[in-house]
């Protein structure tokens, strides 16, 4: 039975008279690709900031590992954001550094390392997410799209985390490039045994890497493995999973899916 | 943690008994133990191998003492969590001097990090092909590149001040690309907000004439000539000059900050791309607010200062606003304000000028952004000086 690595209780978060979520429940299993699906402003990406402890919510409790992170002190707080790696949507890579010392500066900042140790490290992470020897010097500015994601991941692995959280991992790619990414994910996740948390919108994505989804509608979240969301009755679930675009994942049996 | 003697997961007798890396105790720490028989040897690893113990590791890898060992067999099923530094480790040492020519056997499964740290380093990946042309060892060649460098750097900045005096000719034809309200709202940013910090630093200016020239003169008896000093300090030289300073510092900055942030977020792309002109969209009205917006400020800190120095001379000298009055009115030609006024509109076009040109040179990174940001404010306050400099042998040579 695999235990809970995230939990979320309650979780409402308000901004001024605008409520975003409100009584959210969500629970994320150890060794799962938990996706996270919801409609432009549905408050997807504050639902990672609370998460990932950069955001308080108003009400609501936040367990990461049994830890409630609403309730921590500074200082074990940033202890605790060293175990797990984040990737932000625009890949969020220090501009002003290179690929090298983009994925070195975790490890600097929290481990006492050997410089042959550390460029080692950095040359694997660099491997492990498939970019060539070359991009170790190149500054973001002079890397594509693509590669800054993956530059971006390797930066996420730096820690040889457990959990990985994704925002928006494949939005912005081309359908080729984004399909090697989630096939990346797949084999990280399944060979370094990694939880993954991934905020998308593509529906590639989500039948090529999900486990269970959890879909933010009204404020809440409706979660459920990948073979039961699809069929859940909400209106809104339902034009997601059953829309022209997603037609060619699901079997055309269904009462639901017209002509 | 481990007891030495009591490994039944080796399956290498251990009748010599165990040689352990670490004697002076502390096994249950130590990330490893070395047991040799003979030529076989077996790598016992135990504890946490992650990356926060990688000094720890890498100096009981490197004291592991593989002499006239011909079979090793590694046993990684005590090392919990064995993560991907811990692989990477192993893998470091495996392939190391230490290891080669040996017989590896793996005691269980083989690590499943170490068989990603080998996967991972096997494949082999696009090499492209870029040596590093290393810097030009000869000094001649050097300052030759460096002169290039700031050649170009110049016939850069030129061209910038030729393609914004064109692109203002063309838009001086319409009042729609003037662009009035962005106009407007540069007059505000740069020169209303500004009136405060330039009022105030205009009556520290006249303050400071006066009690030096006050303490100076006094023993002169020439009290009276406090009036002269300030009058035509402030109103010739040093109102214009500390409002040119402040606003560059205020608003160069501003606009190197503006724009390059702009570059960063590819909006001047954009802009572009959309067929809108960026020079007539950013920097004109930049240029134009602040050529509107610097001679009022030194206005506003010409009367501040003559002010101030009323004040002062009222409180220091004991003089009469009246006398004060018309002892200025007597110490100024009628040309000394204008000389002030003036010169505004020329160092507001150097600010404005090379606050937008460093912006635009932003490329990049977060750190063009500070640097050039830094190098626009300093920029401006020395073509400021200089210009005053300049505008100082002009008007002695054209006698005003």
């Amino acid at each position: 039975m695999a235990r809970n690595l995230i939990e979320l209780h309650g979780i409402t978060n308000r901004f001024g008279t605008q409520t975003v979520h409100e009584g959210l429940d969500m629970e994320v299993q150890e060794g799962e690709v938990f996706g996270i699906v919801g409609g432009s402003g549905s408050g997807k990406s504050v639902l990672l900031r609370t998460i990932l402890g950069l955001r308080r919510p108003q009400a609501g409790r936040v367990l990461l590992e049994g830890q409630d992170i609403t309730q921590m002190q500074p200082e074990p707080l940033r202890a605790a954001k060293a175990r797990y790696g984040v990737t932000f949507q625009h890949g969020a890579l220090f501009s002003s550094l290179t690929v090298r010392e983009n994925i070195q500066l975790p490890m600097i900042e929290h481990l006492a390392l050997p410089p042959d140790v550390l460029e080692g490290l950095a040359l694997l992470k660099l491997r492990l997410v498939g970019l060539p020897e070359s991009a170790l010097h190149k500054y973001p500015s002079q890397l594509s799209g693509g590669m800054v994601k993956r530059a971006a991941l390797a930066r996420a692995l730096a820690l040889d985390p457990k959990l990985l959280f994704l925002d928006e991992p494949t939005s912005g790619l081309d359908p080729i490039s984004a399909a090697a990414f989630d096939d990346l994910i797949a084999y990280l996740q399944h060979e370094l045994s990694l939880t993954v948390v991934m905020i998308t919108h593509d529906l590639d994505s989500i039948f090529r890497t999900c486990n269970r989804v959890g879909v933010i509608v009204d404020r809440g979240m409706v979660s459920a493995d990948l073979q039961h969301i699809v069929d859940h009755p909400h209106p809104w679930i339902h034009s997601y999973f059953h829309g022209v675009r997603a037609s060619r994942y699901l079997p055309t049996t269904g009462a639901s899916h017209g002509a | 943690m481990v007891g030495s003697f009591t490994c039944s997961a080796c399956d290498t007798p251990l009748q010599t008994g165990p040689a352990d890396i670490n004697p002076t105790g502390a096994e249950s720490s130590a990330p490893l133990q070395l047991q040799r028989s003979g030529a076989n040897a077996t790598l016992l690893l135990q504890g946490e191998w992650v990356a926060a113990r990688a000094a720890q590791i890498s100096a009981a890898l490197a004291a592991a003492d593989l002499g006239g060992v011909t079979h090793l067999t590694l046993d990684a099923q005590a090392a919990q969590p064995l993560d991907l530094a811990g692989g990477w480790l192993l893998h470091h040492y495996l392939q190391s001097p230490a290891c080669a020519g040996l017989r590896l056997d793996f005691a269980g499964e083989v690590p499943d990090s170490l068989r990603v740290v080998r996967q991972t380093l096997a494949e082999s990946t696009p090499h492209d092909v870029e040596d590093k042309h290393g810097d030009d060892p000869n000094p001649v060649a050097i300052i030759g590149k460096r002169a290039l460098v700031r050649l170009q750097a110049l016939r850069e900045g030129l061209a910038f001040v030729g393609q914004v005096a064109v692109t203002l000719a063309r838009a001086c034809r319409s009042l729609r690309r003037l662009r009035v309200t962005s106009i407007v709202r540069h007059v505000w940013d740069t020169g209303i907000t500004a009136v405060p910090i330039v009022s105030l630093i205009a009556f520290l200016i006249s303050v400071i004439i006066a009690y030096l020239s006050a303490s100076q003169l006094r023993d002169f008896g020439a009290d009276i000539f406090v009036v002269d000093l300030i009058t035509v300090g402030v109103l010739r030289e040093l109102g214009v000059l500390l409002t040119a300073i402040i606003v560059a510092g205020r608003s160069g900055s501003a606009f190197a900050a503006e724009i390059g942030a702009m570059k960063l977020n590819e909006e001047v792309d954009a802009l572009d791309a959309a067929g809108v002109d960026a020079t007539e969209t950013l920097i004109l009205p930049r240029i134009i607010g602040l050529t509107i917006a610097l001679p009022l400020l030194t206005f506003i800190a010409d009367m501040v200062g003559l002010a101030g120095g009323a004040l002062l001379c009222h409180e220091l000298l004991d003089m009469p606003l009246q006398q004060f009055i018309n002892r200025s009115a007597g110490a100024i030609a009628h040309t000394t304000f204008w000389v002030g006024i003036w010169k505004a509109p020329v160092f507001a076009i150097l600010i404005a000028l090379s606050g937008c040109y460093r912006g635009l040179q932003v490329r990049g990174s977060s750190r063009d952004l500070g640097r050039l940001t830094t190098s626009a404010v300093v920029q401006s306050i020395f073509l400021v000086l200089l210009a005053d400099a300049l505008f100082a042998i002009l008007f002695m040579e054209i006698d005003v």
